[in-house]
């Protein structure tokens, strides 16, 4: 790469050509004041102007998130000039913005108000008229709020990226403008798959989760026997909501609080990613030796399953039938649990803690239900769990660590922790399918061709003679790939893996908001590192179980020999399975 | 999507297949069903959005962008009035005003019986003959007030 000369508040340096003012100055250890940038140049329109700096060769102030460097280029951020700039622009974002920030849920991971105070601006400088507001909760997911949007673009630029969707786009002109669903409707009637990648990128509180800590409140107050479960996904990320580095694994310390919170039971959705396992596998052999529709898909994302209604409906026969695990675990507590412990399961309310925002959506269905009661009640994010830990009076850093209930329920294998990120949920599929063929367990249960960020992977397994072919997709643009295959007829695999969110549950669209001004401490690589951080820590689990297979998880096989019976018995149709329909994308 | 009948989805497919080999073809997609139909509803980009890959979102965004195009049918006479700053000194505001009391609509909105639509205009480029109201590419200069009603009553005239 060709070098340039430049000088930075007159002290010389020599960067790489091509790179934006923002870039150089970062490597040459300057850090200007931005805002709407994103990701190296993820997302980068020069929109908000908060990134203004002098530079010779350029008439007026520049954007640097957008200037290139030349040779020669003397710039200056740090003039009265650029200062004054800086916080001009800031100010004008305020005056069109809803600045009750003391309500907002993104108050202390606001980047607008982090700006704010660097730059000094004033709330009050300019009072004028406000763009026209739309707040749309309508799903049970995501809060749209136009009042806090600068019309950064990330989401747009994300939308598009992670699914090639483009979900949201700017609509209008001029000081009309907003960014909105088509018409801007509401993500209810727009083919929105609720993942929430836009609200993990969203700078302001413009785009959030819908809060449901309230609606756990109220079970306790009600006095319902509130029980507690944890995605994998969770407890490599949560600690990042304490300060902790990211990819600290906070499983011990993650259930002491929740007992602490008053949870009756706390439980781990593990154990219902070791039976979905148990499931999934036996309909996939089913399928494979009975002629039925292959390739097999796996039905754990609630956001890959609202994008398959939306944009695949022709193809809904190849979703496995399974319900995901934390819906398993619903009905597996409201029935075979509650009857076991003499609890009447409409006294019942079960907790999801989930590193999604489609799960809290995903539980609203009418067919995850079983005798009229949902398996669900409630789904909090990782973020809110951190919320109700925090406004509790726990220093979470000091708890000891606790386990995991596990009286009839609750124990879980490697196998499960895995599911938490792309590969997870094959690799423990085909732990079990492997034993299921042959009778043999798998010499190295570590499956390396199935791990990793690649975005779509691939390979072939030879199981006791039979050849199973799988791939695995992360992100709804390379599950694209594999589906338009299947349409073609020329899909080679027996068994896929997706995933809504790129990276799998680790990177989620509820897990701790990953932003470089808020993370002082982590390299300046941390958008690239912070997935196979937080897996690493899922896999770090894995490895330290004993059992990391699902079939030898104990518990399982009592629940089939006193309860279910066999894999896809009838009861465990009637429990842990459901179907899907198709959606039209723009319902009126 | 389908409510549009099989022709009119056969049709707009084959304008976007006029501009397969353009780096960026959206506008000039957009640009032929406004002139061939005289607007574009959400389901007709939703048709574009399946035949470019281009988002129905950004689709949106590009229609409601550009005044000249349009998300409902316009009448069949579309009024244009010119409010840039010259049209706009010599008295566009009450002209646009008259046209919208006798017509009974807002700018940007076209009549129930379909016969007027009703735009504002930013600078057409007719300084020199302000202020100036175009209907359907026909132009009226230096219009007053007195003559608006006329104007309006000829139109009529012509469809009775």
């Amino acid at each position: 790469m060709a070098k340039v000369n430049i000088k930075i508040e007159g002290i010389p340096f020599e960067v790489e050509a091509g790179l934006t003012i923002l870039e150089a100055a970062k490597e040459c250890g300057f850090e200007i004041p931005s805002l709407c940038a994103f990701n190296h140049g993820e997302c980068s329109k020069g929109s908000c102007r908060v990134c203004l700096v002098e530079a010779t060769g350029a008439r007026g102030l520049v954007a640097s998130c957008v200037y290139p460097v030349a040779e020669g280029m003397e710039i200056t951020i740090s003039s009265p000039k650029a200062t004054a700039a800086r916080r001009t622009s800031v100010e004008l974002l305020l005056s069109n913005h809803n600045k009750n920030c003391q309500q907002c849920d993104k108050n202390g991971k606001c980047e607008l108000l982090h700006v704010a105070k660097l730059t000094g601006a004033r709330d009050d400088m300019y009072l004028g008229a406000q763009t026209p507001v739309t707040v749309d909760r309508l799903t049970p997911s995501i809060v749209r709020d136009t009042s806090k949007c600068i019309l950064c673009g990330r989401c747009v630029e994300r939308c598009k990226n992670a699914h090639g969707l483009g979900v949201l786009g700017f609509e209008k002109r001029g000081f009309n403008t907003i960014v909105a669903p088509a018409e801007d409707r509401s993500f209810a009637n727009s083919p929105c798959i609720l993942c929430g990648q836009c609200v993990s990128v969203c700078p302001t509180g413009a785009l959030m989760e819908v809060s449901e800590i309230e609606k756990v409140d109220a079970a306790f107050r009600a006095g319902k026997y509130v029980v507690v479960q944890t995605a994998p996904a969770v407890r490599a990320a949560l600690g990042e909501e304490f300060d902790m580095p990211i990819g600290t694994l906070v499983t011990g310390k993650m259930v002491s609080a929740l007992k602490r919170l008053g949870f009756k039971k706390v439980f781990d959705t593990n154990f219902a990613a070791d039976l979905t396992i148990m499931e999934e596998a036996t309909e996939l052999l089913g399928r494979i030796t009975n002629g039925g529709t292959l390739p097999m898909i796996t039905s754990c994302s609630p956001g890959w399953v609202n994008y398959a209604e939306y944009y695949y409906g022709d193809l809904l026969g190849h979703l496995s039938s399974c319900k995901s695990p934390h819906e398993m675990f619903g009905a597996i507590l409201k029935s075979y649990y509650a009857e076991k412990n003499g609890i009447d399961p409409k006294d019942m309310f079960v907790v999801s803690i989930m590193p999604c925002t489609a799960k809290k959506y995903e539980k609203e269905r009418p067919e995850l239900s079983v005798n009229g009661l949902r398996d669900v009640d409630a789904v909090l994010t990782t973020r809110e769990l951190g919320k109700l830990i925090k406004r509790s009076g726990i220093n979470f850093a000091k708890l000891p660590d606790s386990e995991f209930d596990n009286d009839i329920v609750g124990d879980y294998t490697g196998a499960g922790v895995i599911f938490g990120t792309t590969g997870g949920v094959m690799e423990a599929a085909l732990r079990t399918a492997a034993f299921k063929l042959s009778g043999e367990e798998l010499k190295k249960v570590e499956l390396e061709d199935v791990r990793g960020f690649e975005g779509i992977k691939e390979a072939t397994y030879n199981l006791a003679g039979t050849e199973v072919k799988v791939a695995v997709a992360h992100g709804m643009k390379n599950a694209k790939v594999l589906l338009d295959q299947i349409r073609e007829g020329k899909s080679p695999y027996h068994f896929i893996e997706i995933m809504g969110c790129p990276g799998g549950c680790v990177a989620g669209g509820g897990q701790p908001y990953v932003k470089p001004c808020f993370l002082p401490n982590e390299g300046s690589d941390i958008l690239d590192t912070f997935k196979s951080k937080r897996a690493a820590a899922l896999y770090q689990e894995d490895e330290s179980k004993a059992l990391r297979v699902s079939h030898k998880n104990p518990q399982i096989i009592e629940l089939y020999d006193t309860y279910l019976g066999e894999p896809n018995s009838h009861k465990a149709h009637e429990l842990l399975h459901t179907h899907y329909h198709a959606k039209e994308r723009f319902s009126k | 999507m389908a409510h549009l009948q099989e022709a009119a989805a056969k049709k707009i497919n084959a304008i976007c297949d006029r501009y397969v080999n353009e780096r960026t073809p959206l506008m000039m997609i957009l640009s032929d069903i406004q002139k061939e139909y005289g607007y574009i509803p959400l389901e007709v980009q939703e048709l574009v959005s399946e035949r470019t890959g281009i988002s129905v979102a950004e689709i949106y965004g590009v229609v409601t962008f550009y005044s000249f195009f349009s998300l409902k049918p316009k009448g069949k006479y579309v009024i244009g009035v010119c409010l840039g700053t010259a049209c706009y000194v010599k008295g566009a505001q009450q002209i646009i005003d008259k046209f919208s009391e006798i017509i009974g609509i807002k700018p940007g909105e076209t009549s129930e019986d379909g016969l007027f639509t009703l735009d504002a205009l930013r600078c057409i480029g007719a300084c020199g003959i302000a202020p100036a109201v175009t209907i359907n590419g026909k132009v009226y200069p230096k219009l007053t007030v007195d003559v608006v009603p006329k104007i309006v009553d000829e139109y009529k005239a012509l469809e009775a």
